[in-house]
């Protein structure tokens, strides 16, 4: 397959410094009267990337959607100059978009399960740019889409390809949608948080991937949130606020010698190992840096044991699947336990039985030395309070119809103190809600209507409400921002701190777990792989497996 | 988690459940049909002769005897269930009052005009509820809302009165068609359109809903950046989605336009299970009545089989729940 032969793209000329491919200046998008971008200007030349960082709602994306004529319903844009390979992009019509797209640059949205056509085949979703730009016959199609599957390293690709992107893993997906986008090699590759929600071995593989097609002299334009994954892939780098680049340049420049405040506070908020003792929100000017004092953990008696926990499933096919295989583990009071492990390694099914919300095929879970899983529902129902729970996505877990206020009340009345009167409800309420930096008027929100960070908040605030001694944290920071995601992160420490609450911490981000956790759990497939001190396991990993996710880790470079 | 084909075994215990469960159905319809007949007021064999004699008067009791002893009415009452029942089994739905032939005769010389009135009917209002989908979703405010009112004011339309509108001005007024054409191919088109054009606006604003849906899904926004155009983005890929509650519509549908052809049959002198329905009715025939009620149940659960069938060839995710 070789690039698109209308002659728009000019070949790059064999200069050191090739001239840009695209070239945005002073462009804007206004969607009514809501302007999102504003006075954006950036180049792209071949064989480079450009990453565009920034929050959700910074116009990161539907700046690039713009540079395939997509910027979506409604949209005003305005620019400068908008120029791809020497042609101004404004002046296309409907017709000269469409023999672009695909061909003269190839898009690939974020999250492949839903960027990919569920109900048709892969190899007919992977071979469609071919179909559209009537490049050969079916049975040619066909070939080239199994050829470009097996490029982007999907295993037995004959079959993949007559398999639907349901049937297949997050990462072969991923790398489907990949593959979709390169089918006619377009000069230009636009990747819109291409390895969210993956893995990071798997990451590392989609990273290599986009390094490749760079490699061949092809332009890349990335936007992730992940600054470190930008600090992998990025030979420049354009950080995004509210519709604006606050600063662009060399990306080693950007990462390592920020000179706006907004970057240096994106780059503080990344938890990591070197971030582990200290807040992730950098403090106001002149405030000094507090590093967190932590009070000696009595190991003495746990408060959380589990004793070979086991989860057997039968499915529907009969296959007989071992969820959990034998996990033991104590969390001790004030402590945090880190589980780490990749998606389907059993971390959840962990938590689920720890929470007594799942019976354990085998093994049991003591509370304070106490049986606690063992028990029938009735018997547990005086202890429930004892152990919270938080989830990634809070809002599937309030009651839509409740009020913050009320969703806060009804966690209270289930604590050892339930309050006696109306007006002590809501006095304890509004403490919760001060207690998780939340203002008192949210007493009478909709869940609804907050933001991701609030609604953590609020689920934080509920757990908190019974006076819990421990609390599971499933993933609950992987569905926000950077810069929220160190607030929650912040919160949780403060809270420990505070309160001598103990922490099962789970999540697939080793950055977090290694910020947040005094010890670490690292499952795959089911089992416990490893187990130590934080430090310990993340400097000297015994196993191979956690040897390897720590390899393919990518990282900031110490700041 | 592999996703793997289920094993065969579970799908045969899927099938197996399915059929059992439309068995269950029929048993259920069959014996409520066998109850209702003895709840009706009057002794059937009074009835009976009053329907052959067309008089209404009391009988002597050697006649009713006679009558009774004839259909068996003097069997204890398990008796004539379980009879019943093995008629059934045999398709043997009774013997009408009035015609004095098996229903099956009756219903079964009629079975099919109806059944292509109705299946003509459905994939018609299917035809016509794609189509305005396909034009007016999405193309600006005023094609769209022309789209919508016109499944609104569709959906809201009586059979009778469509009918009727259509009889008069495509038969009548401007006679394309024949008023009355009996099952000839002419003579279907407007009996199907009375039943296919409410039905087109209440599939028309499901499918429109589920399309707007589609339309902003990702998978949408991903055709579109390989160069799709947008009615190729429209057929390939957005339709498929949108028609999957539409199809759930259907299997209901088929049901009800049974009992729509009534109407539509009767407007246009069409031979039909309808029609005989209608007499049967009239006439107090209660086994003709209960035979084609339970054809009306068989139609229901062959309409359901077809729907998940359907189901799953459109989308194939739902071959492993």
């Amino acid at each position: 397959m070789t690039a698109g032969t209308t002659g728009i793209a000019a070949p790059a000329p064999a200069t050191e410094i090739p001239a840009p491919l695209v070239r945005v200046e002073g462009l804007r998008i206004r969607f009514g009267a809501r302007e999102v971008v504003r006075g954006v200007s950036f180049t792209v030349e071949p064989g480079r990337c450009l990453a565009i960082v920034g929050e959700s709602g910074s116009g990161k994306s539907v700046t690039a959607r713009t540079l395939v004529g997509l910027t979506g319903h409604g949209a005003e844009v305005t620019a400068e100059r908008i120029e791809f390979a020497g042609h101004d992009l404004q002046r296309l019509g409907e017709r000269a978009w469409r023999s672009i797209r695909g061909r003269e640059i190839g898009y690939v949205l974020q999250d492949a399960l839903v960027s990919l056509d569920q109900l048709r085949r892969v190899g007919d979703e992977v071979a469609e740019p071919l179909r559209v730009h009537k490049r050969g016959t079916r049975a040619e199609r066909a070939a080239a889409a199994v050829e470009l599957l097996a490029a982007v390293g999907v295993p037995e690709p004959q079959v993949r390809a007559r398999q639907r992107p349901y049937e297949l893993s997050g990462g072969l997906r991923q790398r489907a949608l990949i593959a979709s986008a390169i089918a006619l090699d377009p000069p230009l590759l636009i990747a819109d948080e291409p390895t969210t929600a993956l893995d990071v071995s798997v990451q590392a593989q989609v990273l290599d991937l986009l390094a490749e097609a760079k490699e061949r002299g092809r332009a890349l334009i990335m936007i992730s949130h992940d600054l470190s994954v930008v600090a992998r892939m990025a030979d420049h780098v354009a950080v995004m606020r509210q519709g604006e680049i606050v600063e662009q340049g060399p990306a080693e420049q950007v990462l390592h010698r920020p000179q706006h405040p907004y970057t240096r506070a994106l780059l503080d908020a990344v938890p990591s190992e070197h971030t582990r003792g200290q807040r992730l929100v950098r403090p106001a000017a002149g405030q000094p840096v507090v590093r967190r004092e932590r009070a000696p953990i009595d190991r003495s008696r746990p408060v959380l044991d589990a004793r070979g926990l086991t989860k057997v499933y039968t499915g529907p096919d009969e296959v007989v699947r071992t969820v959990v295989d034998d996990v033991s583990f104590q969390l001790y009071p004030g402590e945090t336990l880190g589980i780490v492990g990749e998606s389907g390694s059993g971390k959840t099914t962990t938590a689920r039985m720890a929470l007594a919300l799942l019976e354990p095929t085998a093994g049991e879970v003591l509370l304070h030395g106490e049986p606690w899983t063992a028990l029938t529902r009735a018997q547990r129902r005086s202890r429930r309070r004892r152990i919270g729970v938080v989830y990634q996505d809070p809002l599937s877990s309030f009651d839509p119809r409740w009020s913050v206020g009320r969703l806060l009340v009804d966690a209270l009345s289930t604590g050892p103190r339930p309050p006696a009167s109306a007006e002590e409800a809501r006095a304890r309420t509004v403490r919760l809600l001060d207690q998780v930096g939340l203002s008192p008027e949210r007493f009478d929100a909709a869940p609804l209507r907050l933001s991701g960070g609030e609604r953590q908040r609020v689920a934080i605030a509920r757990a908190l409400a019974p006076e819990p001694e421990v609390i599971v944290c499933d993933e609950p920071v992987s569905a926000l921002d950077v810069s929220i995601q160190a607030q929650v992160l912040d919160l949780l420490t403060d809270l420990q701190d505070e309160l001598g609450v103990s922490y099962l911490f789970i999540s697939h981000d080793l950055g977090v777990i290694h910020h947040m956790s005094d010890r670490i759990l690292v499952m795959k497939d089911g089992r416990v792989v490893e187990q130590g001190d934080a430090d310990e396991v993340f400097e000297r990993p015994q196993h191979p497996y956690t040897q390897q996710l720590l390899t393919a880790l990518p990282r900031l470079a110490a700041a | 988690m592999s996703t793997a084909a289920p094993a065969p075994a579970a799908r045969l215990r899927r099938i197996a459940g399915k059929l059992l469960s439309a068995v269950l159905v029929l048993l259920v319809a069959a014996s409520i049909t066998f109850f209702v007949q003895l709840l009706l007021p009057g002794d059937r064999a009074t009835v009976i002769l009053n329907i052959r004699n067309g008089r209404d008067q009391q009988w002597p009791a050697e006649e009713i005897a006679a009558i009774n002893h004839q259909f068996g009415f003097d069997r204890p009452l398990i008796v004539q269930y379980l009879d019943y029942l093995a008629g059934l089994l045999r398709g043997d739905l009774g013997t009408s009052y009035t015609e004095f032939r098996p229903v099956t005769a009756v219903i079964g010389a009629q079975l099919l005009p109806t059944v292509v009135l109705t299946v003509g009917a459905l994939v018609v209002a299917w035809l016509i509820a794609v189509t305005v989908t396909l034009l007016t979703v999405r193309r600006g405010r005023i094609l769209g809302g022309i789209g919508a009112a016109f499944e609104a004011f569709t959906a809201s339309l009586p059979h009778y009165w469509v009918g009727m509108l259509l009889l008069v001005a495509f038969a009548v007024q401007i006679p394309i068609f024949p008023v009355i054409g009996g099952d000839t191919p002419a003579g279907t088109v407007l009996p199907v359109l009375t039943l296919a054009v409410p039905l087109s606006g209440f599939l028309g604003q499901v499918l429109r809903e589920e399309f707007h849906k589609v339309l902003d899904q990702p998978f949408i926004t991903t055709a579109r950046t390989r160069g799709m155009s947008d009615a190729a983005v429209r057929l390939r890929h957005a339709l498929r989605h949108a028609v999957l509650p539409g199809i759930t519509l259907s299997g209901w549908a088929l049901g009800a336009l049974v009992s729509g052809s009534v109407i539509a049959e009767s407007i246009y002198g069409r031979p039909g299970i309808g029609q005989v329905l209608v007499t049967a009715v009239n006439n107090r025939d209660v086994p003709t009545v209960a035979g084609i009620v339970l054809v009306v149940a068989a139609v229901y659960i062959v309409a359901n089989v077809l729907v998940d069938l359907a189901y799953t060839l459109v989308d194939p995710r739902l071959r492993i729940s």
